[in-house]
């Protein structure tokens, strides 16, 4: 099939790797007892996974980017199987997000206790 | 479709409901805890759920007969805008990864319940609890009302149920909700989380089974787009336009985006969704849910091109809801129409189970024991709860009996726009502090009345009434009223709120703390589990 539309989603996922390799050090250095222990501590890796989350608002609530017939997939018109594929793509999304997230609170957890 | 019973299909749907009645019975001992006479117990199922419990829970819970009847309804009816609900399962996850592990976090801190226990909490006001207490029940009932009308599909097209005389055409309904009921009462929560995996089950099933046969059948997806396209480039008599389209024509793009965004903000704060998620173990077993909720998704997805099959195979049905059991039956075998049928007739069952729970929390939690009678023992809540937990479902009968059924995915844009009003408080909560109770009560109310009023003067395709989309004041396109009424919401919420900060409104008092919106089980000073008298104690002022 040909994938214009999958373009998007690509590039933070790419550049998603050398962003998180950063991150065990950004926490630990905010990771003090008690004090620092607030939820929305903004760092450079949970801006990327807040940019993960969005994107899928931007793809979806722009209708007039997939309102259209063609091209088609085994016989779908663009309109129903593009939002289709961008279940996939918004999981795939979420999950790096996830990822991020646990090993903050885990570089957080770990910095409490010791 | 109206040449009598369909004998083998009515066995096999016997059959399997007969199955789950047993199963659902059962589940009381299933993972009992010692002491089960509690709303933890009964109304959370011991808090005590891990991923895959909550992953068949939630989709059990979300996925609804709504899924299988009313989304490839929609299509049959208009073609491309009933696809919202898809982007509108995609972008509900990315918010529920954001809010809702904090929501769990606090209400695992405090013993909550229900949404309301936590605003009550934040805010220090019983008010704007039973305000949002009070909603959820409303937008619960005809939810729980959309499921009937999902068996009601499925027993009009097996040719039971479809007599003359108004009790011998509802009794087969009667009789499937009497069951539930039962089993809802001696089980709790248990039980349609055991049925989840059931129905679950049966209906990946018949999803595959459909997706893969029916297009065979019909020559594939080019041919079925083709006639479904021919299908809705006929003129409505009515009103002179297409029938309904393929793709969604530049003045519907505001109202498909609205719809999709509008219902991904209202379907998390619905009482049983919340239910779903505080019954996790952890923090962590929501987010990675939110992962693998969206095969729920796509399979929705692929339900919803059914509609465009039903076209296709030139199902012809007065009443759309009929289109999908109808295709069913036209095109599987018997017996295999009877498995179909029962993943319907099951998914329909599961969450009515789990709305009736939650809406009966909400009521006992936030209306029993807040305004009439605070001293309430744990043992005396689970038995309140187990009670009104009926009175619910009675109220979902009314609902499906009084008002127009053909319309089955209004009813619950309706409850919808309702659920949308309680965002500024609920989630707003979950992260600030800011807005002052009394702002947000103000809020609400003008939300609630803006929204009902505009859904009620809005005609929908059907009727004069119970429309879901009207022009947007000052933007001037067609949107979700839901959403405008939202947006109302805030404008008065943050006003006022600056206004009763001016003359200096007392602020409720704040039982939280900042560290309870991140806390994890077995964080120190967080109980892996809770100890069954939390329930109790917790909102005991």
């Amino acid at each position: 099939m040909t994938e214009p539309p999958t373009e998007p989603p690509a590039e933070p996922a790419a550049q998603l790797p050398q962003q998180s390799t950063t991150s065990p050090s950004t926490v630990s250095s905010e990771g003090g007892p008690k004090g620092g222990r607030t939820a929305s501590a903004v760092t450079v890796p949970m801006v990327v996974a807040g940019v993960c989350l969005a994107i899928p608002f931007g793809a979806m609530l722009w209708v007039d980017s997939y309102s259209r017939l063609t091209p088609t997939f085994i016989g779908m018109p663009f309109f129903y199987w593009y939002q289709m594929l961008w279940v996939v793509l918004s999981t795939l999304l979420t999950v790096i997000a996830y990822m991020i997230v646990r090993r903050q609170e885990r570089a957080r957890k770990g910095g409490e206790r010791r | 479709m109206k040449d009598g019973v369909n004998g083998v299909a009515l066995a096999v749907f016997i059959f399997f409901f007969l199955a789950v009645t047993v199963m659902g019975f059962l589940a009381s001992k299933w993972r009992r805890a010692e002491n089960a006479n509690n709303l933890d117990e009964w109304g959370l199922g011991g808090r005590s759920f891990g991923t895959w419990v909550t992953w068949f829970l939630l989709g059990g819970d979300l996925y609804t007969a709504y899924t299988f009847v009313a989304v490839p309804a929609a299509i049959y009816a208009g073609g491309a805008a009933g696809f919202f609900a898809v982007p509108y399962t995609i972008l509900c996850y990315p918010l529920v990864f954001t809010f809702l592990p904090r929501l769990w976090s606090v209400a695992h801190k405090h013993g909550y319940v229900t949404s309301s226990d936590f605003v009550r909490g934040r805010f220090g006001s019983k008010g704007l609890s039973l305000a949002l207490a009070l909603t959820g029940i409303l937008a619960t009932m005809p939810y729980i009302a959309l499921q009937l009308v999902g068996i009601q599909a499925v027993l009009d097209v097996m040719g039971v149920g479809g007599g003359s005389n108004w009790f011998m055409k509802d009794l087969p309904l009667l009789i499937a909700f009497g069951v539930l009921a039962a089993y809802t009462y001696s089980s709790g929560l248990r039980a349609p989380a055991l049925i989840a995996f059931v129905k679950d089950a049966l209906i990946y099933i018949v999803i595959i089974v459909a997706i893969i046969y029916i297009p065979i059948k019909l020559g594939g997806f080019d041919d079925i787009f083709a006639k479904a396209g021919e299908a809705f480039a006929v003129e409505n008599p009515a009103t002179g336009k297409p029938r309904g389209s393929l793709v969604t024509g530049p003045e519907a793009q505001w109202a498909y985006a609205t719809l999709a965004l509008g219902s991904a903000m209202a379907l998390f704060l619905y009482p049983h969704s919340v239910t779903a998620v505080l019954s996790s173990r952890s923090r962590n077993v929501i987010r990675r849910n939110t992962t693998i909720l969206p095969l729920y998704s796509l399979m929705l997805g692929l339900l919803a091109i059914l509609g465009f099959m039903a076209l296709a195979a030139g199902v012809k049905v007065k009443n759309g809801q009929l289109a999908i059991p109808q295709l069913f039956e036209n095109m599987f075998p018997d017996w295999f129409t009877g498995v179909a049928f029962a993943a319907i007739g099951i998914g329909a069952l599961v969450p009515a189970a789990i709305m009736s729970i939650a809406a009966a929390n909400l009521f006992t939690r936030n209306i029993y024991k807040d305004f009439i009678k605070p001293d309430a023992t744990p043992e005396h809540e689970a038995k309140v709860s187990k009670l009104s937990s009926l009175l619910v479902k009675v109220g979902a009968l009314v609902f499906v009996l009084t008002m127009d059924k053909t319309v089955a995915i209004n009813f619950q844009l309706l409850g919808g726009i309702w659920i949308l009003q309680t965002v500024p408080a609920l989630v707003g909560g979950l992260f600030t502090r800011w807005c002052h109770r009394w702002a947000l009560l103000g809020g609400w109310a003008a939300g609630m009345i803006y929204g009902t009023w505009r859904a009620y003067d809005t005609p929908s395709a059907t009727q004069d009434h119970f429309g879901n989309t009207n022009l947007i004041p000052l933007i001037g396109e067609k949107g979700y009223i839901g959403l405008t009424a939202f947006a109302l919401n805030v404008i008065v919420v943050i006003v006022l709120t600056f206004v009763l900060r001016k003359i200096g409104a007392p602020d409720g008092v704040d039982e939280t703390q900042a560290s309870d919106y991140t806390a994890d089980a077995g964080d120190p000073g967080v109980a892996e589990k809770l100890p069954a008298a939390t329930a109790g104690a917790a909102g005991g002022h």
